[in-house]
């Protein structure tokens, strides 16, 4: 697989040259490879938010390059909107820029702006709108007569429409009751999953992450504290809670078990991983394991 | 370019003119602009300057903030000054003659004259926001107009709507650059076009600031109610403005030197 974005000592400093100068990224350098579910955590302000909109050339680096799919963004010559299509940026709370008269005419803005054919633009849509589930009445509806959870999904759909080969989304889920953020989620995942398109998710939910990305970065002040598989970024989970981040209800559990003294792994991230763990740890110290029958099996 | 907007930009410090009584700083600033459109010759805007200049000094505000603020209304500057230099006809023989266009020595010196005035107003006016928060500004607007409450006036509404509106600048500034962003990834251009494309650039700018600006005026209206706001009925404050003997002498002081400046037009009418 080839590397989608390639990011080589990228700096970004805010107010340079001022006394309150404050480097926001400081030397980064990574890869994302194609077809990717990359997550991004760290806490506020360790520069996640700064790092993403880099990604489509709306912050020029103070030194550094970024490539997306082998063209390097900020060399002469190149045309910064054609990155803008190439890296599909959905921003916090993006309900906040629907304008459109209606919903379809929102979602047909991004596709308009690239210059595409009346048919083409209408495919998108329709086949945005399925990917977030918006019913096709609702399409011909005025965005402010939704409720928060639809016009969100009205503004992610709007991206998805521009059919980018990268689709970054900064907190998706933000603001949004369970229902709703297991809702966007997963349809995030279905796309990810049925395109094939890499997809860059930047939360703050360490179970969201555990989730549904292959791969995590982990921010801390301005440059890069891990960048690995969901596996060995969890297995280390005494640091992420040393850089103030949190880790699974899960992987807590099973770092406090290790704590008491017990023989288990601690890279233990979902439900599913962590039942089985158990039961296996069972069968090596208690003989055949227990049915779960009747509620699961209690440890001691 | 938002952030070259200055206005109601605060810049807290512990100078005598930051600690002045704000209705005092108000009467002057005004007292301030009045001379400099008095002060008819060279010298008197020269002193008027100056005085600038040792006030900017005192407050210890970096003169660069002057260029900053002064950025935006540059253009105004400039065409008010073109205009002055050709349409001021004066005696003497004309410095330049061209088809309609003729210069006269009047016009120079009047174009000069008046683009220095409008600097110096900016920058007076720039010091008087720079020095007092936009609170303490408001409390002292309303404070000079009570006597106006008599004549129904609601001076205490419009006090709070300077305050809001104050408040919420810079709040709107950064949601524009935040929608500016979110529309130009999705391909808006707003950097470049012909004058109608970029009017209509600014349509997916306008509508989403509208709203916005709709709904946190609805929140603010609500978390005002919450805490029983019943307009300025009764009222009573944290902070009372108190005219102090220090604020008596500065007054005295500000009121000499523009005195100064004032009486450079009667003593040297014919520079």
């Amino acid at each position: 697989m080839s590397d989608i974005i390639r990011v080589e000592h990228l700096s970004y400093i805010y107010n340079p040259g001022m006394p309150d100068a404050t480097a926001a990224l400081n030397d980064i350098s990574f890869a994302i490879e194609e077809g990717d579910f990359v997550g991004v955590i760290g806490s506020t302000g360790s520069g996640k938010s700064t790092l993403i909109s880099h990604f489509n050339g709306l912050n020029r680096p103070t030194s550094g390059k970024i490539y997306v799919a082998g063209r390097d963004m900020w060399a002469e010559g190149e045309n910064l909107r054609d990155f803008r299509f190439l890296v599909g940026l959905v921003f916090q709370y993006p309900e906040y820029q629907l304008f459109e008269e209606t919903c379809a005419k929102d979602i047909a803005f991004g596709p308009k702006n690239m210059g595409l054919s009346e048919a083409e633009i209408a495919r998108r849509v329709a086949e945005a709108a399925a990917f977030t589930g918006l019913d096709a009445a609702l399409l011909e509806r005025s965005p402010f007569e939704l409720s928060g959870g639809q016009k969100r999904r009205v503004a992610i759909a709007g991206v998805m429409a521009m059919e980018p080969r990268i689709l970054v989304l900064d907190e998706p889920a933000a603001g949004l009751d369970p229902e709703g953020r297991d809702t966007i989620l997963s349809q995030i995942q279905a796309y990810h999953k049925k395109t094939g398109i890499t997809v860059v998710l930047v939360s703050h939910s360490m179970e969201d992450i555990a989730k549904y990305a292959n791969r995590v970065l982990v921010m801390d002040r301005a440059q890069i504290a891990m960048y690995d598989t969901v596996e060995k970024v969890f297995a280390r989970a005494p640091e992420l809670l040393a850089l103030g981040l949190s880790v699974p209800q899960v992987t807590k559990i099973f770092l406090r078990l290790r704590e008491l003294g017990l023989d288990i792994p601690t890279d233990v991230y979902t439900t599913p991983y962590a039942i089985k763990t158990v039961l296996k740890y069972w069968q090596a110290h208690h003989g055949p394991a227990p049915t779960t029958e009747g509620g699961s099996p209690h440890a001691e | 370019m938002l952030s070259d907007i200055t206005i109601g930009q605060h810049f807290p410090g512990d100078s005598v003119v930051h600690r002045c009584d704000p209705r005092l700083k108000i009467i002057v600033t005004i007292a301030y602009i009045v001379v400099l459109f008095m002060a008819a010759n060279p010298l008197g805007i020269a002193l008027s300057l100056g005085l600038l200049a040792l006030l900017y000094g005192v407050a210890k505000i970096p003169y660069r903030l002057i260029l900053k603020s002064l950025k935006p209304i540059l253009p105004v500057i400039l065409f008010t000054s073109i205009l002055n230099l050709f349409f001021i006809t004066g005696e003497g023989t004309p410095l330049f003659h061209w088809w309609i266009f003729t210069i006269y020595p009047a016009g120079v010196r009047y174009a000069v004259l008046m683009s220095v005035r409008v600097v110096a107003l900016i920058a007076g006016t720039s010091l008087l926001t720079y020095t007092t928060s936009p609170i303490v500004l408001t409390d002292a607007i309303e404070s000079l107009l009570r006597p106006f409450a008599k004549l129904h006036l609601p001076v205490h509404e419009l006090a709070m709507m300077m305050t809001i509106a104050l408040r919420f600048i810079p709040t709107l500034i950064d949601e524009t650059q935040k929608i500016m962003n979110a529309q130009k990834a999705r391909g808006a251009k707003l950097d470049n076009g012909k004058f109608t494309e970029r009017i209509q650039a600014l349509i997916p700018i306008l509508i989403p600031l509208f709203i916005s600006a709709f709904r946190r005026a609805d929140e603010l209206a609500m978390a005002m109610e919450c805490r029983c706001y019943h307009g300025g009925e009764g009222r009573t404050r944290l902070k009372n403005l108190k005219f102090t003997k220090t604020d008596l002498l500065c007054g005295v002081v500000a009121a000499l030197l523009l005195g100064c400046v004032l009486a450079t037009r009667l003593l040297v009418p014919g520079l």
